[in-house]
């Protein structure tokens, strides 16, 4: 099974768009930096979404059932399901309670992850994802390669082909502006034709037992106020207590994830539209597990601003389908073998550890910290080639004794400059494909040591 | 057992150390809130106008030439009429479009991310009229642009079944190829009469 | 007088001695009492990053046992001394003279500001000189600012080369990205590690750097492996290397 590593192989080969893909999101980096730059308490307000996060999680059952409470309240139909499976039940029994054929939807990485989509298409419900790069995407047959940006993989030429043959839109125009005005008629029918919208769920408050959705388009405010039905989908750990908690994650959320102070459209919907139904799901799916696991539960703070991807100098150069996984990058590391660690087993060693996630992360997860300690697990659930375990041990026995460290590091001074280059470099030394092996010296410190004067 | 105490039953067992919520963060003050909006607007794709002394909304519409231009007006201020659409006579949202522009007050402003507040109640009698329209014009007293954020949040007022919206600027998507385009799905532009 | 041990990496034992001699050089020229104990061998880092902590532990006791009877440990690599402070405790909590060890292990720059409390370098480096701010000393042992944090800036290893008559510390286009080095990543994802350290020499070149200077000699192996199968003309040195030659005070 291929794994992270060959694919990210595969996607640098091309090292022209590598290159294209990673300046693309070091920009987005860069603008976060400007944004946060320009906010003198920008650490403090990292600093208390990481404490609200934190503290919401040591009572999340409380804030859910206080959430649930004041949801039903404002009128909202509140569901709970365990798992995936539940949920895209769930989803699809409303829907169809209403003879829904026709649903738009806003960006939800849950139902990406629930593979919600092709649930509904085969029980024969049409579903429309309305943000733009998220139906690019679609009508590629792709799944996202970023949670943010959708189609940052994609260049204007690719997208100008694909609504040329989807759209009708002129054969080799490429033009951004053309091709979103093309998008907006499309999707325009599109959400007249609807008789249902589903929205993710930015944040869900208990307090209020209303939810808020964030777009830069305004496509999750039309698809949830045009029709009469709105269902927005949220993970557990989507809650936080208070109202006016939302201000400390939207002043992180957008400059976060893609350099905005705030994104156009923040909507909190605490009820249904006049005439209208508005019905919650709430799931499980895992969530609650990782919450006992006091190594990765930060992970459950998560807000996908996607600014951890944005700043991953292995993401920028791999791609997002590198991954293998709805979420991708350095969180998409810790929740993917959360779900299937034979499966995802590459994706933590998919990193050099290097530190920057967790440097942007807005709740201040501990991400390298988590991929590192993922490393483990894997370990110990034998999920790690038995050939870089046994390396490892032999290291392990080698690096105890410092004899045997002398000779074998002797050793190899006094023998790998003998040989010729054939030997040295070839598919048994990885090092050596693109890279030379440091040259030898004839003595070690230790060494020289003896001759260095007091 | 049902997945609501499934889950819940879960998350109380290995519940994580009890935490405190974090001390409210004092938020940027800016000297010129007026002048930060502006320029934060602008960036954003959108367009200040600052009423002069007389603060008489009428005149200060018929200068901009997409309120003049346009042939459905749709005002929710009051004393402003609406034009060639009778809101009343609209049952379904869907019937909104078409509508050029919607004239729309915002409660108060904020100076950090230009973001307008427009509580629910204002907008009758479809929610969806400030994203089917073509052009937004939103109206926000003078008096009214907080610096931040959380400012902001201390004012408003939850009631049940409701809903409220920070917009800032017009509609707008960076998807393809990070090249920002104004006037994804909803309002091609945004213009805020301070008055 | 604090007796300090000194901690050389294996890698940098068997493959950069100068490394080692500078670092005892300048140690020793501060006039510190500086012993080199001879059973060491390394921190146990290459394990315990492929999540081998069965392998890394023994190798981690060694280290208490052979380190913990000194006032303060000094090595020339981040990334170790990163090991000993941040990830040690998992193996060595409550074990005697760890949490000595764990407040007194220093990599060699934040040694020579903080505690040696070097104010003056009195020395000549006429060249043009990248700075590899390598990440477990920068984001680990944060010394200097990294380019994600708002706070105010400051970088130890700058402070010490900027005295340096003739010296010019160019500017880099991303001053802190990683090199791709990353311990088994280096050949576990050859592919990106290696356009990863491409990139961050191209960077350096196109800024006009002559030397890439750093204070972890593992990234600058990887970076010159590249730099010499390219012919490359940039030359890489350790901080220490680079110091050996002036007088601080």
């Amino acid at each position: 099974m291929t794994g992270h590593a060959e694919k990210s192989a595969a996607f640098a080969a091309n090292e022209d768009r590598a290159h294209w893909h990673d300046q693309s999101l070091w920009f987005v980096r860069s603008k976060r930096d400007r944004q946060a730059s320009g906010i003198p308490e920008w650490e403090a307000l990292r600093e208390a979404a990481s404490a609200i996060k934190t503290h919401t999680l040591s009572r999340l059952a409380d804030y859910l059932e206080e959430f649930e409470r004041n949801a039903i309240a404002n009128g909202i139909q509140v569901h709970w399901a365990r798992d995936a499976a539940e949920h895209n039940a769930i989803v699809h029994q409303i829907l169809a309670s209403h003879g829904v054929t026709h649903l738009v939807k806003s960006k939800s990485m849950l139902t990406e992850e629930c593979h919600l989509n092709p649930y509904l298409e085969a029980r024969g419900i049409e579903v429309t994802d309305t943000d733009l790069g998220e139906r690019i995407v679609q009508l590629r047959k792709e799944p996202p390669s970023h949670i943010v940006m959708p189609a940052i993989h994609l260049k204007r030429e690719e997208i100008g082909e694909l609504f040329h043959i989807e759209l009708g839109t002129e054969k080799g125009a490429s033009d951004p502006k053309y091709l979103t005005e093309a998008a907006r008629g499309h999707l325009r029918g599109k959400f007249m034709g609807a008789q249902a919208g589903l929205t993710g769920v930015n944040f869900a408050v208990a307090e209020t037992g209303g939810i808020v959705v964030c777009t830069n388009e305004g496509n999750a405010d039309m698809g949830a106020s045009l029709p009469r039905l709105h269902i927005a989908c949220m993970g557990i750990e989507k809650l936080i207590p208070r109202a006016a908690h939302l201000s400390v994650f939207l002043r992180l959320l957008a400059r976060s994830g893609t350099g905005q102070p705030i994104t156009g459209y923040t909507s909190h919907f605490n009820g249904p539209v006049r005439g209208g139904e508005m019905h919650v799901v709430i799931v499980d799916n895992g969530r609650s597990r990782i919450l006992g696991q006091e190594a990765f539960r930060r992970s459950l703070g998560c807000i996908r601003c996607g600014a951890c991807m944005n700043t991953c100098p292995v993401y920028r150069r791999s791609g997002g389908y590198s991954y293998g996984y709805t979420v991708p990058g350095p969180i998409g590391s810790i929740l993917a073998p959360q779900r299937d660690p034979q499966k995802y087993a590459s994706l933590p060693f998919a990193s050099s550890l290097c530190g920057s996630c967790t440097d942007v992360c807005p709740v201040k997860i501990d991400l390298h910290h988590q991929l590192l300690a993922f490393r483990k697990v894997l370990v110990d659930l034998k999920a790690v080639p038995l050939q870089k375990r046994l390396c490892m041990a032999v290291m392990g026995f080698v690096l105890s004794r410092p004899s045997l460290y002398r000779m074998g590091g002797g050793l190899m001074r006094a023998i790998v400059p003998r040989l010729p280059r054939s030997l040295v470099y070839g598919p048994w030394n990885p090092w050596g494909i693109q890279r030379e092996i440091p040259l030898m010296p004839p003595q070690s410190f230790r060494d020289l040591i003896r001759k260095e004067p007091s | 057992m049902s997945s609501r105490s499934a889950i819940l039953d879960s998350l109380r067992q290995n519940v994580p150390p009890a935490a405190p919520l974090p001390a409210p963060i004092d938020g940027i003050r800016f000297t010129d809130p007026i002048k930060q909006f502006e320029e934060t607007l602008t960036i954003a794709g959108g367009t200040l106008v600052r009423a002069t002394a007389q603060q008489d909304l009428a005149s200060e519409l018929a200068k901009l030439n997409l309120y003049a231009s346009a042939a459905k007006v749709a005002s929710l201020v009051p004393g402003i009429p609406s034009r060639n659409v009778d809101l009343n006579a609209i049952e379904d949202p869907h019937d909104l479009e078409g509508i050029d522009v919607a004239i729309i007050p915002g409660k108060f402003g904020v100076a950090e991310n230009a973001a307008v507040w427009i509580p629910g109640e204002t907008l009758t009698p479809h929610r969806a009229i400030f994203v089917i329209v073509q052009h937004l014009i939103l109206v926000v007293p003078a008096g009214q642009i907080v610096d931040n954020l959380h400012q902001a949040y201390e004012r408003i007022q939850w009631s049940p079944n409701s809903f409220g919206i920070f917009i800032s600027g017009p509609s707008k998507t960076a998807d393809i190829e990070q090249s920002l385009v104004i006037g994804a799905h909803g309002a091609r532009s945004c213009t805020v009469i301070l008055l | 007088m604090p007796n300090v041990g000194l901690f050389i990496p294996c890698y940098v034992d068997q493959l950069y001695p100068q490394v080692g001699i500078a670092t005892l050089r300048i140690l020793s020229r501060l006039g510190l009492d500086v012993e080199f104990p001879q059973e060491q061998t390394c921190c146990g880092q290459p394990m315990a990053n492929s999540g081998c902590d069965g392998a890394a532990r023994p190798v981690a006791e060694r280290f208490l046992e052979i380190f913990g009877k000194y006032d303060h440990v000094v090595s020339p690599s981040g990334s170790c001394v990163s090991m000993v402070r941040n990830h040690y405790d998992h193996w060595l909590h409550g074990k005697p003279r760890f949490e000595h060890l764990r407040g007194h292990t220093f990599e060699l720059c934040e040694y020579l500001t903080d505690i040696a409390k070097v104010v003056k370098v009195d020395g000549e480096f006429p060249h043009k000189v990248g700075l590899q701010m390598s990440c477990h000393g920068l984001r680990e042992l944060r010394l200097a600012r990294s380019s994600e944090q708002m706070i105010p800036p400051f970088n130890k290893v700058r402070q010490l080369l900027t005295q340096l008559r003739g010296i010019e510390v160019v500017e880099l286009s991303r001053p802190d990205e990683c090199c791709g080095f990353g311990g088994t990543f280096a050949v576990g994802e050859e592919a990106i590690s290696c356009l990863m350290g491409r990139d961050r020499i191209q960077d350096h070149a196109r800024a006009g750097a002559e030397v890439i200077a750093g204070f972890d000699m593992s990234c600058l192996m990887h970076l010159d492996g590249l730099i010499r199968r390219t012919n490359q003309p940039q030359r890489v040195m350790h901080v220490a290397e680079i110091l050996e030659k002036a007088t601080l005070s």
